[in-house]
């Protein structure tokens, strides 16, 4: 990360963290962590739960006091000028409450009104915001009735009646059915689509993997890993792409393994064959089964799973433990 | 290390939502029935009381708070024992709650500082309890122009809306005490348990443990004993003990105000005898002076636990 810190953030960078540290007397919730993210994109911190994702996204509004390092919203320093950050970053908390006793439409009327919204503009874009996560039907009912998923697109809703230029949404989608998750996913592809910066935590992979430009991988209080699924991947599994082969024919396996890229292929069965390469080669082993007469019967590609880099990734560094302990 | 911004950005808002909750509570509903309904029997005896005895009184006004016929207490007596309940129904699960509906995250994350929120808090509390007891007051007078049929004096008027302000301030330290207690607790129910028990404590056996633990500390002399009179050091440590209670301060600055030939509260010396007129009543700035010691008690009390409180909530963690 040294070399993170030496950089000049980019023009477009609209989160700087640099050496940021949180203690709880003397154990250290997030240590010296660095990062930079850039004016919208999604961003995923994921990691397991007391990881230090919740601490390092307080941090950034302002809502615990930072023991070290500094960060930098927007331009702004979230200890010194909070107000001015709070202004324009939304925050849906981890499982969010509302107020029970009041309607939909009541609860973000309290926050627009401290978020300072004149009376028409409230209502102006809370019926906007209500209707884009599809709850202009209940706007008039208590949150009591709510259910979960709709919770949690409320809080989408009070975000977007901010009109946040960043939205940090902590463990947006736990707890939620799979349906409720693909609407709330869609619900954020909508925010990035209109250049939102999204900051998200979560510890179900897929879902980050489904959706995040870029991830950093928490680990007891740093980042371990960071960067694209794809980059990680070759960092951590040494490639990126498997692409699998099934077709008749001779030599097919030594065909395969002359394309620039593949680094390893298997020999699976007679007529299957997995390669592993640092880029998409369908098109090329397509071409060099058919360069040696074969029969071409299926070809399938495995995009490397965000899941798979992170099992692997803890698993060497067990194993390592281990070996460090032995 | 500056902050920038006001402080007091978003007060306004919290007030206003937390003052409707609380009006439109129906834990405040059944507070405010109580407490109407034990002061209409209060008032009740009180004035049957009144117009039964025809002796000619310049204070008939001030008698219908201060007036008991048993087995009921007098109006004051039960508002001093009643207003702390009121406040600690207020203010007990203020913090806490919104801690507890996981809603204190997402409300500090709207750009103001967390000073609105408790002050508004607070204020909005302070609010409900000023409209309940003006209401009450309002009952009073009411009750007494409908019943004794003589119009209250400029003096009582003014005398009974002095007592109006010391009553709110009284309920201002329950209040502060209760939302304390639920800063620092973050179960509402063990809140409410603590408050309770300290208004238990200072109400009912504080009076008792008070003259107890002055017989402790200033042993009594036999002398005075013999003669069936209060040793004056033991009388003297047993008021200032009982002076910690917001109950006893909210009593004797009642006891001064509305009795106006009150003449001091506590040992009398005799300078302050030289040349009165005994029975005569003083003027209401005089009552003033006299119960101002106990007024400005209240007032630091109120002031003292909200700072406390203030403190600990600026340094507490959000996340639940």
């Amino acid at each position: 990360m040294s070399d993170l810190q030496n950089e000049a953030p980019p023009p477009d960078t609209v989160i700087v963290a640099d050496g940021l540290t949180k203690r709880y007397g003397q154990a250290s919730a997030v240590d010296q962590i660095s990062f930079n993210i850039k004016k919208g994109e999604v961003f995923g911190l994921l990691g397991p739960n007391g990881a230090g994702k919740t601490t390092t996204i307080l941090m950034m509004l302002g809502l615990t006091e930072i023991s070290g390092g500094k960060i930098s919203v927007l331009g702004y320093d979230p200890a010194r000028q909070p107000l001015q950050v709070k202004r324009r970053v939304g925050y849906l908390p981890d499982s969010v409450g509302f107020y029970d006793h009041l309607t939909a439409m009541e609860n973000l009327a309290y926050t627009a009104k401290l978020m300072g919204l004149s009376l028409k503009e409230r209502t102006e874009r809370i019926a906007d915001a209500l209707k884009r996560v599809r709850l202009d039907h209940v706007a008039h009912k208590r949150v009591s009735t709510f259910s979960r998923g709709m919770r949690q697109r409320l809080g989408l809703a009070e975000i977007i009646v901010k009109r946040a230029e960043i939205a940090i949404l902590d463990e947006p989608t736990s707890g939620l059915d799979p349906q409720a998750t693909l609407e709330f996913l869609d619900l954020i592809r909508q925010l990035k689509a209109e250049g939102t910066t999204v900051l998200l935590s979560s510890h179900l992979l897929d879902q980050v993997q489904r959706i995040c430009d870029r991830v950093a991988l928490f680990q007891s209080g740093h980042i371990v890993l960071m960067g694209s699924v794809a980059e990680l991947s070759v960092q951590v599994l040494g490639a990126g792409f498997v692409v699998e082969v099934e077709a008749e024919g001779t030599g097919i396996a030594r065909r395969l393994a002359t394309i620039p890229g593949v680094s390893n292929v298997e020999t699976l069965a007679e007529d299957r064959f997995r390669m592993t390469a640092e880029r998409d080669v369908r098109a090329d082993a397509a071409r060099a089964v058919v360069a040696v007469d074969g029969a071409l019967k299926r070809l399938s590609v495995d995009e490397p799973s965000l899941e798979a880099i992170y099992a692997r990734y803890f698993q060497s560094k067990q194993s390592g433990d281990m070996r460090h302990a032995a | 290390m500056r902050r920038e911004g006001s402080p007091f950005q978003g007060l306004g808002t919290v007030f206003a939502k937390e003052l409707t909750d609380n009006i439109s509570s129906v834990r405040m509903l059944v507070l405010e029935l109580l407490i109407v309904l034990t002061a209409l029997a209060a008032l009740y005896g009180a004035i049957d009381n009144l117009r039964t005895n025809t002796a000619e009184d310049p204070f008939l006004l001030l008698r219908l708070f201060t007036l008991s016929s048993s087995p009921l207490p007098s109006f004051v007596a039960i508002l001093g024992f009643l207003i702390p309940l009121m406040a600690i129904g207020l203010g007990f699960d203020s913090v806490n709650s919104e801690f507890n509906r996981r809603t204190l995250s997402r409300i500090l994350a709207q750009p103001i500082y967390r000073d609105a929120l408790l002050m508004g808090k607070f204020l909005a509390g302070l609010a409900t309890l000023a409209v309940s007891l003006t209401a009450l007051w309002l009952m009073v007078i009411g009750l007494g122009l409908l019943f004794l049929g003589v119009p209250p004096g400029t003096e009582e008027i003014g005398r009974s809306l002095v007592f109006l302000v010391i009553a709110i301030f009284y309920a201002g330290v329950w209040l502060a005490l209760a939302m304390l207690l639920s800063i620092v607790f973050r179960s509402p129910a063990t809140a409410a348990l603590v408050a309770l028990g300290i208004w238990l404590f200072l109400t009912v056996l504080w009076p008792m443990l008070a003259p107890a633990f002055a017989q402790v500390i200033a042993p009594p002399d036999p002398r005075y004993a013999a003669l069936g009179l209060e040793t004056p050091e033991t009388g003297l440590w047993s008021q200032f003990l009982l002076r910690v209670s917001p109950n006893d301060l909210f009593g004797e600055a009642m006891l001064a105000i509305l009795s106006p030939t009150t003449r001091t509260l506590g040992a009398v010396f005799l300078d302050q005898l030289r040349g009165a007129v005994m029975g005569a009543p003083l003027p209401l700035s005089e009552s003033i002076m006299i119960a101002w010691p106990q007024t400005v008690g209240l007032i630091a009390a109120t002031i003292v636990l909200f700072v406390v409180g203030y403190i600990l909530f600026q340094r507490q963690e959000v996340r639940a």
